[in-house]
């Protein structure tokens, strides 16, 4: 990977065109929708969109007379934003709406859904919604591009590749790292969105969680188990923390988060046994305390925690850019 | 506080399920552990400050670990406190007792573990381990601290009498301790057929007029409970089986290669459902006492070696709970200090080696539970017990240690008496 240099915007724009490509497919639904190759241009493409960030003018019309709707069942205030800011940056109208979950909770009503908005005509669409498979279904309804901005506890994916692009950024590379996903497994759409793209790009990837919050087959997803957290992240170049769904707390999966903490939250100790060049990452909101220490996640060293989230703008704009290119060739 | 000065035991008849040794031999225990063990009657030499300790022939075999034994303490200490308890097991030749979470309140943190543990060494009678519960307040809903209650020194989880009825809950339970390599126990017992019932069903509960459950309420739940077994590849110690529907299930489980385990109470060894004849409340125990067909299996199985340990069950019951009517009595016996004579009475009846009834209440319950004790090999704790295994003698209420008095055994004759209590090296008990 290069590093770029600011340059004159002139040379920037044309360094976006040259590694602009078509999306491989209509939508973006699964980390696995995406072969190493279009993994790696998403990529480059991204670290042009950070520089791009970084500047006064942060604005292009690569999107322009595009409609982005960010449609999010699900409240997420830091994913919607990101979302938000990526389609603006590019010169989308974007428009955002909060249908309620209750009322659009069954199949035949999120079809109904899919009707109204295909009579607005967007071309892009962000659906965040909380049964896993609904973007799929969504994109099977709808004429536009499709982004799973999150379903259920099924899949994040751009939430992986912005994480893929942090870990790349700060190692230079992503294969032949120790990636250690660590906590709530079970029920995070994060960790199986990661563990597909790590893996496809050549990372070591490891689960470490209680058995309760493990999925009983994580063992064949191509990843180790552990459920010693110790054991788990020694020797790991990135230790990636997962939100304990504090809300799942009374279905008996951990005793307490005191307990949880003492043996799966991430501290100073626990960090010791890493690699020293080790990178803590989090997809955020951190319970503090629970999952994480903020000495460990305040600490800027080794926190990537930040630059997640500096990362999710650009990675969602190489997703927007490029599935916005597809609808180009597809004219 | 271990024994500084070296003891030696001679001339005693040596039974070690560990090793599998019945035999003439001599021990040496120094600074409370084992030092040596000879095959052979007498010392080539001893120190000069050697206490020792001729046994005339008698059986001398590691200090009984019993799994489940309840106390009052804390909550009901009018019905047994810490202290009344290891009195009681050292006279028994129990050396070490695992306490049962479901005191008032609940050991179900790791605080409570704690003061169990200070209470024990405060006594410093013989060695009292903490189980801890598997729920929070035994509600069957949330679970308790496990890994933190490991640390501290409970020794395996349990609900005791209150099963895990959500089938989910209970996975959790199983899948969360397998990662701490914590060992579950849990009593197979479907609660609604058991719901109200005081005897086992069948001609005898019927002719009495008491309200019985089918012994198939063991085997419904513990079948359940093999699956989660299998689902979730835990440590079950299956607490109290007690018909042979059941012996047939951990059979097969064992088979399978699970990695159960079974115990089942000393009385549903020696007593069956004809006891209840005389509406004894002493004899109402909860699992009700069950045919004598299954009692056969269960010695069977027991000499089979597909029970891997026999406990007490040890209930201590003041006369306010016992003195009612036979369904309004409260369940449960104390046992401490006859686990070990009716267990010597299966051998003189049944012809069951002794070895291999020692072996679960001796080594099987050390591995369950990770203890050192429960062998006779250098470096392993001096808890011993020296007993004369003919002597026969009847229990009478004022040779009870316990503050309260529920014994079945009460003015029954047994054969076995301990003679001489070691714990650490320190002698706890001498008849």
């Amino acid at each position: 990977m290069t590093r770029i240099a600011p340059q004159d915007p002139q040379v920037l724009l044309e360094m976006i065109q040259s590694r602009l490509f078509p999306f491989p497919k209509r939508h973006f639904n699964a980390a696995q929708d995406l072969d190493p190759p279009d993994i790696l241009a998403l990529l480059d493409l991204a670290d042009v969109f950070v520089e791009l960030n970084r500047r006064t003018n942060k604005k292009l019309d690569l999107l322009k007379g595009r409609t982005q709707v960010n449609l999010f069942f699900e409240n997420s205030t830091r994913t919607m934003s990101s979302f938000e800011l990526a389609g603006k940056r590019l010169g989308a109208d974007t428009v955002n709406m909060n249908p309620r979950t209750s009322s659009v909770a069954k199949g035949e009503t999120l079809i109904d859904t899919a009707v109204t908005l295909n009579a607005m005509k967007p071309d892009l669409l962000v659906v965040r919604h909380s049964a896993s498979g609904a973007a799929q279904l969504l994109g099977q309804k709808v004429g536009c591009s499709v982004v799973n901005a999150g379903d259920g506890q099924h899949q994040h994916p751009t939430q992986a590749l912005l994480d893929m692009l942090s870990i790349r950024r700060a190692f230079g590379h992503v294969d032949s790292l120790t990636v250690a996903i660590c906590g709530d497994v079970a029920h995070s759409r994060v960790a199986r969105s990661n563990v597909i793209l790590l893996n496809a790009m050549g990372a070591n990837v490891r689960l470490v969680g209680p058995p309760t919050l493990i999925p009983g087959d994580a063992d064949e997803w191509g990843v180790e188990v552990y459920h010693d957290m110790k054991a788990g992240i020694t020797g790991a170049n990135v230790v990636m923390m997962l939100r304990l769904q504090l809300e799942r707390m009374d279905g008996a999966f951990i005793p307490s988060t005191r307990e949880y903490f003492r043996y799966f939250g991430l501290d100073r100790e626990k960090l010791a046994v890493a690699a020293p060049d080790v990178r803590v990452m989090h997809p955020g909101p951190m319970n503090r305390g629970v999952e994480i220490d903020s000495e460990v996640a305040d600490d800027l060293s080794i926190s990537l925690i930040q630059d997640q989230v500096e990362m999710g703008v650009a990675a969602r704009m190489a997703v927007l850019a490029s599935l916005a290119a597809r609808l180009e060739t597809d004219r | 506080m271990k024994q500084s000065q070296p003891i030696a035991l001679v001339n005693a008849r040596l039974i070690d399920p560990a090793s599998d040794y019945d035999g003439l031999g001599s021990l040496i225990l120094t600074e409370g552990v084992i030092a040596e063990v000879l095959h052979t009657a007498h010392l080539p030499s001893g120190s000069a400050d050697m206490k020792v300790i001729d046994c005339d022939g008698k059986v001398v075999c590691p200090g009984l670990i019993d799994l489940r034994v309840k106390t009052g303490e804390p909550g009901a200490e009018p019905k047994e406190t810490l202290k009344s308890a290891s009195r009681a097991a050292a006279a028994g030749g129990v050396t070490s007792m695992v306490v049962q979470p479901d005191t008032d309140p609940v050991i179900d943190e790791p605080a409570m573990v704690d003061f169990i543990l200070r209470r024990a060494r405060d006594i410093e009678l013989v060695h009292v381990y903490p189980a801890g519960a598997a729920t929070k307040g035994h509600n069957g809903k949330q679970m308790a601290e496990i890994g933190l209650m490991s640390e501290s020194g409970a020794v395996y989880f349990t609900d005791v009498e209150n099963p895990i009825i959500n089938s989910k809950v209970l996975a959790r339970v199983l899948s969360y301790a397998n990662g701490f390599n914590a060992l579950i126990a849990h009593r197979p017992k479907e609660p609604w057929l058991s719901d109200g019932a005081v005897a086992t069903s069948g001609e005898m509960a019927a002719r009495m007029g008491l309200s019985g459950v089918s012994a198939l309420a063991e085997r419904i739940a513990l079948e359940r409970d093999l699956a989660l077994v299998e689902l979730t590849g835990a440590r079950l110690l299956v607490d109290q089986i007690t018909t042979a529907g059941s012996i047939k299930a951990i059979a097969q489980a064992k088979a399978k290669g699970l990695d159960v385990y079974a115990s089942t109470s000393i009385n549903h060894l020696v007593f069956n459902e004809i006891d209840i004849g005389d509406y004894r409340t002493f004899y109402r125990l909860d699992p009700p006492l069950r045919s004598e067909d299954d009692r056969t299996a269960l010695v069977e199985a027991l000499a089979d070696g597909l029970i891997d340990v026999v406990v007490s069950n040890h209930t201590p019951l003041p006369a306010e709970d016992k003195r009612r009517p036979f369904s309004e009595a409260e369940p449960g016996a104390i046992g401490l200090q006859t686990l070990l004579a009716a267990l010597i009475g299966l051998h003189h009846d049944r012809d069951i080696p002794l070895i291999d009834l020692l072996r679960t209440v001796t080594i099987n319950p050390a591995q369950l539970i990770g203890l050192e004790a429960g062998r006779l090999a250098p470096g392993a704790p001096a808890d011993l017990i020296v007993v004369d295994i003919d002597a026969p003698f009847a229990l009478r209420e004022s040779d009870i240690l316990s503050k309260s008095k529920n014994s079945p055994f009460e003015n029954r004759t047994l054969q076995g008496k301990v003679e001489l209590t070691l714990v650490d090296g320190r002698i706890v008990y001498q008849a």
